[in-house]
């Protein structure tokens, strides 16, 4: 969406920027762009480079979270479970890491194991015995929580090696202009790649027609149970890199990881990936997470007393999640051509979508 | 229709999200259940409580030298003869919770007191029942006690104050002795009610500390757990007004002493300026605080924690002017010696104020010898280092 900045201000495609910015799919960036600015307003410090790749550091795992959970999303599930997987996540590599370097590995895998194993349980439960994934999910979350409560005692418990919690809090030093580059910035930059060539994938249009149509992909021969589980397995994943980063990033304790499903729906659903599946775009997803930190900071930023942040968090949301379904609806009543993006892939994969939820939506 | 349900589930999901994160609160506090849920804002600040406490700091405590877990400030004694048995007795003990690490840390310590005064003969068992942070439960545990328990000397670490009162009183009017710990009831039918000297108190060490290490027009960042909770709000009431008074402008965040939503705090507040120093109501997260100083490459903070043990390491390596403001965990083992005190009929104070001496620079390698090799969720002023099992039982942190 880059090109409605840079765009010549003239002529009909400006104009199609502006309608490409002010579309549910655009409008994270927009918006994300306003917080920006609004923050550098009250602190220009922020807008040094050192200060802002802190930033993209720190937003970086819930970047991650929100990219895996985009998967999810847009095959018509919830994982709520994240959250409790990053707090599992940490836990394992407090307790089992310790300050022994060479087991750094071996955990490591196991890591990678114990998070492909809850997203295979976590998708096979769903949609084999058909149980509504968010029960799933949610079931999946307070098992680990209390798994971590019983394991902890609820308390920080020993941080693991310092060289492992480098990945998180550590970066290559001395580079000009932004004098570090954390490894977080650089693994959320691979990970959003592997996950645009995933969602530009066939395995990507299936995973979205998937949500948007179930019965279709049916006939058509898709094996949907194993399109969604994977998409389980990868938001579980996910986690698991969020987890790495934060035991890093913040240290061992139950709490990390807490309230992540939450952030991850929201940035999500920000991004303009609607609700049940079927549409979506997974660099929006990512953005939504930058957005929702952004406004975190600028809360901070402004003075907010701490009493009130919640609630001010609370009403933007609604409110940006509202303008998203509202424009989506707009359009589905008969605008949509005008807006849809070049890049979006739902424009490719979705010529049999809008009619059958039109009637559905407004009968 | 299949998206307008999801939408409805999607709304009910995130709803539960909200509502289990509030059950989920920090370890290291329990929510506070006051019967009244007023909806106007309540002034935690009481100049009386305020100035009792100030005082309290000052007393030097009576009771034997060495042995804080006996002593006592401005007490008056009360004669317990008439509760005078002989032979072993069994005492019943209300649980509030072990659901966070300063509560584990007391309730191992309880146990090991409890195999020495087996062994002396004074106590014949400990029935205890955990109400899991519960009023319902702990209201229900009392009862249970009253009817089947066959107790000789009720104790009850409450809940909460207000909730829990009626069902002290019904343990009272047993005739039975009823010894009270930690938070405090309505009512003064307990033999004894005993405590650390108070919220008040930690906030005035803390903030007369920092004041002292700072200049007038200095930040300080105050990362306060959650609101609400009555004995972390009298911190913060204490320390707020003593800031104001001396010209220190203090801002405070909720972190829920997740570490890395102290960091996130942290680095805005760098990114806005210069931050001097550092406040805690509880010292849960305080090692993720000093990080967010290092990884910003600033000067560390003047900082006041808590005497926990990952605080006091950190403490120790980074060399930072620090303060480790304690809420005597000791309290757990005095409980069961006042119970042994009453079974002997001899006398006790009715209020028992226990010290809340902060650990300074001066203790702190004295501290941390005593506590070596304790892990990272260990109270320092656990109390519990001329008891047998120390100091593996702690170390390993066998939760019994």
């Amino acid at each position: 969406m880059s090109d409605a900045t840079t765009a010549p201000a003239f002529g009909t495609r400006a104009l199609n920027a502006l309608r490409v910015l002010i579309s549910p799919r655009g409008a994270v960036f927009l918006l994300l762009a306003i917080l920006l600015v609004a923050i550098t307003a009250l602190n220009p410090n922020f807008a040094d480079p050192g200060q802002f790749i802190r930033f993209v550091q720190r937003v970086a795992p819930i970047a991650i979270v929100a990219i895996g959970q985009y998967f999810v999303i847009v095959s018509g599930e919830f994982d709520l479970s994240v959250g409790s997987v990053i707090a599992t996540q940490v836990v394992l590599a407090g307790n089992l890491i310790g300050q022994d370097e060479s087991k750094i590995v071996p955990v490591t895998l196991l890591m990678i194991g114990v998070g492909i194993l809850i997203g295979l349980i976590n998708g096979l439960v769903t949609t084999l015995l058909r149980v509504p994934s968010f029960i799933v999910t949610l079931g999946m979350m307070l098992a680990l929580l209390g798994i971590v409560y019983y394991v902890t005692g609820g308390s920080a418990s020993g941080n693991p090696v310092d060289s492992f919690r480098e990945i998180g809090r550590g970066g290559i030093r001395d580079v000009p202009i932004f004098g570090i580059i954390p490894w977080a910035v650089i693994i959320l930059a691979v990970t959003l790649a592997v996950a645009i060539l995933i969602s530009k994938s066939p395995y990507g249009k299936t995973l979205i027609a998937a949500g948007d149509n179930v019965t279709t992909q049916r006939y058509s021969g898709v094996r949907v149970w194993w399109v969604k589980t994977s998409a389980f397995v990868i938001s579980s994943l996910s986690a698991t890199i969020a987890g790495i980063l934060l035991v890093g990033y913040a240290g061992v304790h139950p709490s990390v990881g807490r309230g992540y499903e939450f952030i991850a729906i929201t940035a999500v659903v920000l991004g303009g990936v609607v609700l049940g599946g079927g549409r979506g775009w997974v660099v929006a997803a990512a953005a939504g997470a930058f957005t929702l930190e952004a406004l975190f900071t600028l809360l901070n930023f402004a003075d907010v007393p701490s009493t009130w942040r919640d609630t001010i968090q609370g009403v933007i949301i609604i409110a940006a999640v509202a303008y998203s379904a509202v424009a989506f609806r707009a359009r589905r009543k008969g605008r949509a051509p005008l807006a849809s993006p070049e890049q979006g892939k739902a424009s490719e994969s979705a010529p049999a979508d809008p009619a059958p939820h039109t009637t559905s939506m407004e009968g | 229709m299949r998206r307008s349900i999801n939408m409805a589930a999607t709304v009910v999901g995130i709803a539960a999200i909200v509502a289990l994160a509030g059950c989920t609160t920090d370890p290291s506090v329990t929510e506070p259940s006051e019967g009244d849920g007023t909806t106007e804002e309540i002034n935690w600040f009481d100049q009386a409580v305020f100035d009792t406490q100030n005082a309290q700091r000052d007393v030097v405590p009576e009771g034997p030298e060495g042995q804080p877990y006996l002593q006592y400030i401005d007490a008056e004694m009360v004669d317990t003869s008439q509760y005078k048995v002989d032979g072993p007795k069994k005492v019943c003990f209300a649980n509030a919770s072990i659901s966070n690490p300063w509560r584990i840390t007391g309730w191992i310590t309880m146990n090991e007191q409890l195999k020495v005064l087996q062994e002396q003969g004074a106590i014949s068992e400990m029935e205890t029942r955990d109400a899991q942070d519960s009023d319902d439960t702990q209201i229900a545990d009392i009862d249970y006690f009253i009817e089947e328990g066959n107790c000789d000397l009720f104790l009850i670490s409450p809940n909460s104050t207000a909730a829990m009162t009626p069902a002290v009183e019904r343990a009272c009017d047993t005739g039975k002795p009823v010894i009270v710990f930690d938070r405090g009831v309505l009512t003064d039918c307990p033999v004894t009610f005993i405590h650390p000297i108070g919220g008040f108190a930690w906030g005035i060490d803390t903030a007369e500390f920092l004041i002292d290490n700072l200049q007038e027009g200095d930040k300080v960042v105050a990362l306060r757990i959650l609101p609400g909770v009555d004995v972390l709000e009298t911190r913060w009431a204490g320390a707020e007004k003593l800031f104001a008074e001396a010209g220190i402008e203090a801002v405070d965040y909720f972190t829920g002493a997740d570490p890395a939503e102290i960091k996130k705090i942290i680095s805005d507040e760098l990114a806005k300026g210069d931050v001097n120093g550092i406040w805690m109501d509880a010292g849960d997260g305080g090692v993720a605080a000093l990080e967010a100083f290092e990884d910003a490459g600033v000067d560390y903070p003047v900082m006041t924690g808590e005497d926990q043990i990952a605080f006091l390491n950190k403490w120790k390596s980074t060399g930072i002017t620090g303060l480790a403001p304690v809420y005597s965990n000791f309290q757990w083992r005095t409980a069961l010696l006042a119970a042994q005190k009453i079974f002997a009929g001899e006398e006790v104070p009715k209020e028992w104020v226990l010290p809340q001496k902060p650990i300074t620079a001066e203790d702190l390698d004295e501290v941390l010898a005593v506590n070596e090799g304790m892990p990272d969720g260990h109270y320092a002023t656990f109390g519990g280092e001329d008891l047998p099992g120390y100091p593996t039982v702690w170390q390993e942190r066998i939760v019994p």
